[in-house]
């Protein structure tokens, strides 16, 4: 077994060398689906953010409580519990979001980078950990989120975060709002964050 | 590093799932009771916002005096808010659809003056393409709209024979909006039949 990595190397690996998004290409339903703007993207990553940190802390918690043959239903349980809140709370105080997110709202139980951080790192390390590593894989999923839909925006809508900066009928390039424009930006991101890690490292 | 977990014998396992499902169950509830509240508000804030973006200032309350009523071709309730300043009429808002959107239905709030004229028109839900039927929430679109009569104002599209411009790319967009504006007017002039005169004693 390799030496257990410390808490700033466990919080660091989810923003760039492990990066959900970029590097990992998990929850890819969220992340085609919702980035058409920075707002967007942001939004579902904090809500993503959330879910997972609050997962990773029960699992953590209960880890020893569950037989290992029932473990994914359990989670999947813990998952979905915290997603229904987080659309409900959405719902009462923030309906604005909640009408953009629509659907991929309840969608985030299926995210696999939550069951997945659940069944690969919470169910298997104590609590401290199990919060750094929530927080390090959910802001590497925020940050990615939030440039993709920052990209998207600014290519297809000619804005960022609703501010317009070109003419209401100017020609933008609609297609990196629609679906298709989703996998050319994330693939062009995914390349140039792999370039420049790579470099650093 | 591993952790030691329980037996998965079979009493342990149908306990942990029961426990674990008793507790997200019953924390589901609480926080449901929660947000009733709050979340029934902020659907009928948006109505009202709505209400008070397509009709003139008024008095009574639409939402209370709304009529709900069926309509052939309209899948939910079609709901129709009078406003009054003073026991007299000021306006009308109906709600209008269409199932043939580009990605589904598009609901609408129109607003009509007494003398049947559009005033403004809200858009309640659209699942439209981004960039290109979303602008039919954009000022540019909407103002052809704005005191047109229906009776004399043909609502459809150019490419159609009526007179709305259509949006750049987004024909089909057009089309639903124009379907559920009519609509709006049918039901409107449908309702404004039974009350002749324009002025109701409160």
């Amino acid at each position: 077994m390799k030496q257990t990595p410390g808490p700033k190397e466990n919080f660091l690996k989810g923003i760039i060398k492990e990066n959900p998004v970029f590097v990992m290409l998990l929850g890819m339903c969220p992340t085609l689906g919702v980035t058409s703007s920075a707002y967007n993207g942001l939004g579902m990553g904090v809500a993503t953010l959330f879910v997972l940190l609050m997962s990773n802390v029960v699992v953590s918690l209960i880890k020893t409580q569950i037989p290992a043959k029932v473990r994914i239903p359990a989670f999947i349980v813990v998952i979905a519990s915290f997603v229904t809140i987080v659309e409900m709370v959405l719902e009462a105080f923030i309906p604005f979001l909640y009408e953009q997110l629509g659907i991929f709202i309840p969608l985030i139980v299926v995210n696999c980078l939550i069951l997945g951080r659940a069944e690969a790192f919470a169910s298997k390390n104590n609590l401290p950990a199990s919060v750094i590593d929530a927080l390090g894989m959910g802001i590497g999923f925020t940050l990615a989120l939030t440039v993709l839909g920052a990209t998207r925006e600014v290519l297809g809508n000619g804005s960022l975060f609703g501010f317009r900066f070109v003419p209401e009928d100017a020609n933008t390039f609609i297609l990196f709002i629609l679906p298709p424009g989703a996998f050319i930006a994330l693939s062009y991101l995914a390349i140039a964050f792999n370039r420049l890690t790579r470099k650093v490292a | 590093m591993t952790v030691k977990k329980k037996a998965s014998s079979l009493f342990n396992m149908v306990f942990a799932l029961f426990a674990i499902t008793l507790i997200a169950g019953i924390s589901l509830g609480y926080v449901n009771e929660l947000t009733l509240e709050p979340k029934a508000r902020a659907r009928l804030e948006r109505k009202v916002n709505a209400l008070k973006n397509v009709l003139p200032a008024f008095t009574n309350s639409p939402v209370d005096e709304a009529v709900r009523l069926s309509w052939e071709g309209a899948p939910d309730s079609l709901e129709f808010y009078p406003a009054m300043q003073d026991s007299t009429l000021v306006g009308v808002a109906v709600t209008g659809g269409s199932e043939k959107g580009y990605n589904g239905t598009v609901r609408l709030l129109v607003g009509f003056n007494p003398d049947g004229s559009i005033r403004n028109i809200a858009v309640l839900e659209q699942k439209e393409t981004p960039g290109l039927g979303t602008k039919m929430k954009g000022e540019a679109f909407l103002k052809q709209f704005r005191e047109k009569d229906p009776a004399t104002f043909d609502l459809r599209v150019r490419k159609d024979g009526g007179q709305v411009d259509a949006l750049a790319g987004a024909t089909i967009s057009t089309r639903a909006f124009a379907e559920a504006v009519q609509q709006a007017y049918e039901v409107y002039r449908s309702q404004m039949e039974g009350r002749p005169n324009q002025t109701r004693k409160p």
